[in-house]
């Protein structure tokens, strides 16, 4: 009996040890679980298909557009240089609105208020073009979005909406990406669940999708209802995303099965 | 349509150099259905041609097995200074266009 139960405690605080060693260690990219092809599909620039969004978006970038008649570069000048880092660094809170915004949303503010034109509808071509165009600046910098009073509730919302379980499969996000991370489902090898490479080329779309797109797929994966694309949901998931996965390098446009 | 070339800006005369084109394009194969159960129409990229200095040196049939978004390689031989000119056009009719300059050194 006092031998079952020493057993019992012994492996009680072996999990203990995982579960702290997992939370020490640092995040993994989802491209690391990747196999060969689709990690040098992503390292080609030529061959990556996301590419071609990047090309779309740099033309978008120096396009007129609104009844100002601005482009992009009319104000921020060189992508290359004015955008550099400033994607690891969303989503942050707007000042004026007070609300979350990503890359997407920050894009729409500018053409409302500087451009004076319609915004993009999300997962509109156009729209995932200049995303993955900003994005793209800053390629290979570090996830990191500040925690600071304004954005607090949010990660923390976020959070709890991460470890929430919903859906028909009552499952939350922790149980697969947290719990089940590097296992397989199915044919696929479960990612930790990182945005760092969004937007994306996904080969089941055939085509660059947004993070919210993907967060989506796996709402309906579980079988819960869908958020909105931009709905305040998916930008708190995607800023506690962003924070869990601080330091692991920007890949836009990666490439994922 | 959108399109990236990739190939160098010179190349010394008799250099086998490789040229490389991604195109921005569905391909449909024509075994789908939309949201409300009709039939997409078939379209691909079906004929692709590249033209140096005027004469062809390559050429690609595609059909519903190509992936989205193609991406063909080639290899040429660089043999005088001039033009590459890329032409292709979809089932719909859509046709696109690019050229890229290569400058040929030496003897």
């Amino acid at each position: 009996m006092t031998l079952r139960l020493l057993r019992k405690a012994a492996l009680v605080l072996l999990v203990l040890q995982c579960a702290a060693v997992a939370a020490a260690q640092p995040p993994r990219s989802g491209i690391s679980y990747a196999g060969a092809d689709v990690r040098a599909l992503q390292a080609d620039d030529f061959a990556n298909p996301g590419m071609l969004w990047v090309a779309r978006g740099e033309k978008s970038w120096n396009a007129l557009a609104g009844r100002n008649n601005r482009s992009c570069a009319g104000c921020h000048q060189d992508a290359p240089v004015s955008m550099k880092g400033v994607a690891a660094r969303y989503p942050r809170i707007d000042t004026a609105t007070g609300k979350v915004s990503n890359i997407e949303g920050r894009i729409n503010i500018c053409r409302e208020r500087n451009q004076a034109a319609d915004p993009l509808q999300f997962e509109s071509e156009e729209l995932l073009a200049l995303t993955a165009y900003v994005a793209h600046q800053s390629r290979g910098m570090p996830v990191a979005v500040a925690v600071e009073a304004a954005n607090r509730p949010h990660l923390e919302r976020g959070r709890d909406i991460y470890s929430r379980r919903q859906g028909q499969m009552n499952l939350a996000c922790v149980n697969c990406h947290v719990q089940n991370a590097g296992r397989k489902l199915l044919a696929e090898t479960i990612s930790e669940g990182h945005g760092n490479a969004y937007p994306a080329y996904r080969l089941e779309w055939q085509g660059v999708g947004s993070l919210h797109r993907r967060l989506r797929a796996c709402y309906f994966g579980v079988r819960a209802a869908m958020p909105a694309f931009g709905s305040d949901e998916l930008l708190d998931l995607e800023l506690y995303l962003a924070r869990r996965a601080a330091g692991l390098p920007l890949e836009t446009p990666g490439v994922r099965r | 349509m959108l399109a990236r070339i990739q190939l160098p800006k010179t190349a010394r005369r008799g250099e086998v150099i490789s040229v490389r084109i991604a195109i921005q394009h569905p391909m449909e194969t024509g075994f789908r259905f939309d949201v409300n159960g009709r039939a997409i129409a078939k379209n691909v990229i079906n004929a692709l041609s590249v033209r140096y200095n005027d004469a062809e040196i390559f050429r690609a049939e595609m059909g519903s097995g190509m992936a989205a978004n193609p991406s063909l390689e080639f290899f040429t031989v660089a043999r005088d200074s001039g033009e590459l000119v890329f032409q292709w056009v979809d089932d719909a009719g859509r046709r696109g266009e690019e050229r890229v300059q290569l400058a040929v050194t030496g003897p």
